[in-house]
């Protein structure tokens, strides 16, 4: 019985040791999914989603969108979607109509943006539509607003295939992404590849290391935290885990990191609100 | 038990076994005291002149915020603590298989050993990246702590 969720789990039997380990903890190792259907759309590829490295149990709170703690983001993200506000006094709704109309758009960010000459991502750019055609105030990194538009945003691309583009203008961002995810850091000086590409699927502690591949995971409820955060709020706990002075939530090094990171999981489906230990 | 990283330990002691005399390298980092690696595979006068504790080289290995061993390597004459990692090889028996100097050379600076490793060098202060302000300057492990651990493997055989 182990022996199939084993091999579900499709971990590189590299070591005799993550035979015994698979063994210890009994909670699958990617393998025997809450929710038989839905597992094999986590895997394009030989990429792997993170939902694939969780136990059955976390799968299962993300299934479903009732127990879901993610979803009280996608509802606080319907509200904020019609509210009016700044000098124009206006609401997404007001230029978008329903949110459902942004389908396809979440996948494909982040992008060049012509007007900075730099990439811009999705938070970001649901802050330009603030403070440019509502003439309101920008939302705050990590605040509770600016998580909800993005989960929302994120949400309506549900199952849509992470796209991003890594040529033409946006080939020297994702170069400095690609540097940043091999650059050794710390105190413990590790680099992002020395855990997500040489190791998944071994245990660090009691961590199971996923590919890393979360582009269409994040914003993710993380049992960790309580709470919702964003794909640049794991980038610093990350960094901070190697004892590396992490950057700033929307920083440029971030933002061409994301870059990187979501490419890596190009074609994987976009899960928002995915659910992560 | 051994892990692929393993082999990659093993091509670097076979390419050192065609030389012939002695090499020695001198480090000497900011803040730390020298010492002398041996043939690039192993140093083998201790860091200081107190011999090591196994008792507390046991509690380092454990302890998340010093060696953490643990978080990476399996050993079971520690299976009283729970999660041991399974990243790197199992320590269990690796008095059999290393020499001290050859341990000692592991934790100080294993990049020598396998230039691509994910183990951290536990003594060092120079040539990393980013470090955080407080842990600037700083090893991971002291000298002390590092004889500590290593009078701790060299308890660690499987057939004791
Ligand atoms: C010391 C090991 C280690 C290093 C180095 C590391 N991570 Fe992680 N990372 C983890 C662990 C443990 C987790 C939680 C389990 C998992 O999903 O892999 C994690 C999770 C993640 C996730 C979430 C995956 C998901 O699907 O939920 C992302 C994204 C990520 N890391 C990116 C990075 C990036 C980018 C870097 C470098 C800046 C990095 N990591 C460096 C250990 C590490
Ligand atoms: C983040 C992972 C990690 C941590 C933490 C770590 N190691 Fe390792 N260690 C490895 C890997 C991987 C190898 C395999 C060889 C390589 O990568 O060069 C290894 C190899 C070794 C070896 C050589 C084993 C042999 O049979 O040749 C020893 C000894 C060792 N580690 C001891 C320690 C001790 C003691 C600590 C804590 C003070 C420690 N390691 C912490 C990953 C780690």
């Amino acid at each position: 019985m182990f022996r199939k969720r084993y091999r579900m789990g499709g971990i590189a039997l590299s070591a005799l040791g993550t035979l015994v380990m698979a063994g210890v903890f009994t909670l699958g190792a990617g393998g025997a999914s809450a929710c038989e259907e839905c597992k094999g759309k986590y895997e394009v590829d030989g990429k792997k989603s993170g939902y694939l490295y969780s136990t059955p149990a976390t799968q299962a709170i993300q299934d479903d969108d009732f127990t879901n703690p993610g979803f009280l983001w996608v509802e606080r993200g319907r509200q904020l979607w019609a509210k009016k506000e700044g000098e124009a006094n206006k609401s997404c709704k007001d230029c978008h109509g329903e949110p459902e109309k942004l389908r396809g758009v979440f996948p494909t960010y982040p992008k060049f943006d012509p007007k900075t000459k730099k990439l811009i991502n999705i938070e970001q750019r649901i802050n330009r539509c603030r403070t440019e055609q509502m003439k309101a105030k920008a939302w705050k990194w990590e605040s509770d607003e600016l998580l909800s538009m993005t989960t929302l945003v994120g949400y309506v691309s549900r199952g849509m295939p992470v796209n991003v583009k890594v040529d033409g203008p946006a080939k020297p961002f994702f170069e400095k992404g690609k540097a940043f995810y091999f650059q050794r850091r710390g105190q413990l000086d590790m680099a992002c590849k020395h855990c997500h590409i040489d190791f998944p699927g071994q245990y660090i502690r009691a961590d199971l290391l996923s590919e890393g591949r979360a582009g269409g995971a994040f914003p993710l409820y993380r049992l960790k935290w309580q709470k919702l955060g964003s794909l640049h709020r794991r980038f610093r706990g990350c960094n901070k885990q190697v004892r590396a002075k992490p950057y700033k939530a929307g920083s440029d090094e971030y933002v061409n990191l994301e870059l990187y990171v979501k490419w890596r999981s190009n074609g994987l489906p976009v899960e928002v609100p995915a659910v992560r230990r | 038990m051994r892990t692929a990283g393993l082999v990659a330990g093993g091509v670097a002691l076979a390419l050192l076994a065609q030389g012939a005399a002695a090499e020695v390298t001198k480090v000497q980092e900011k803040g730390l005291k020298p010492y002398e690696i041996v043939d690039g595979h192993t140093i083998p006068k201790p860091l200081t002149d107190k011999p090591g504790d196994p008792k507390r080289g046991a509690k380092l290995v454990v302890t998340r915020k010093k060696g953490n061993c643990l978080a990476c390597h399996k050993i079971q004459q520690l299976n009283d603590f729970p999660f041991h990692g399974n990243i790197g090889p199992e320590l269990t028996d690796v008095a059999s298989n290393l020499t001290e100097g050859e341990m000692r050379l592991r934790l100080v600076n294993p990049k020598v050993v396998n230039p691509d490793t994910i183990m951290p060098a536990f003594y060092r202060t120079e040539g990393l990246h980013r470090v955080m302000k407080k842990f600037q300057g700083k090893p991971v492990l002291t000298d002390q702590e590092i004889e500590d651990i290593i009078a701790f493997l060299k308890t660690l055989k499987a057939s004791q």
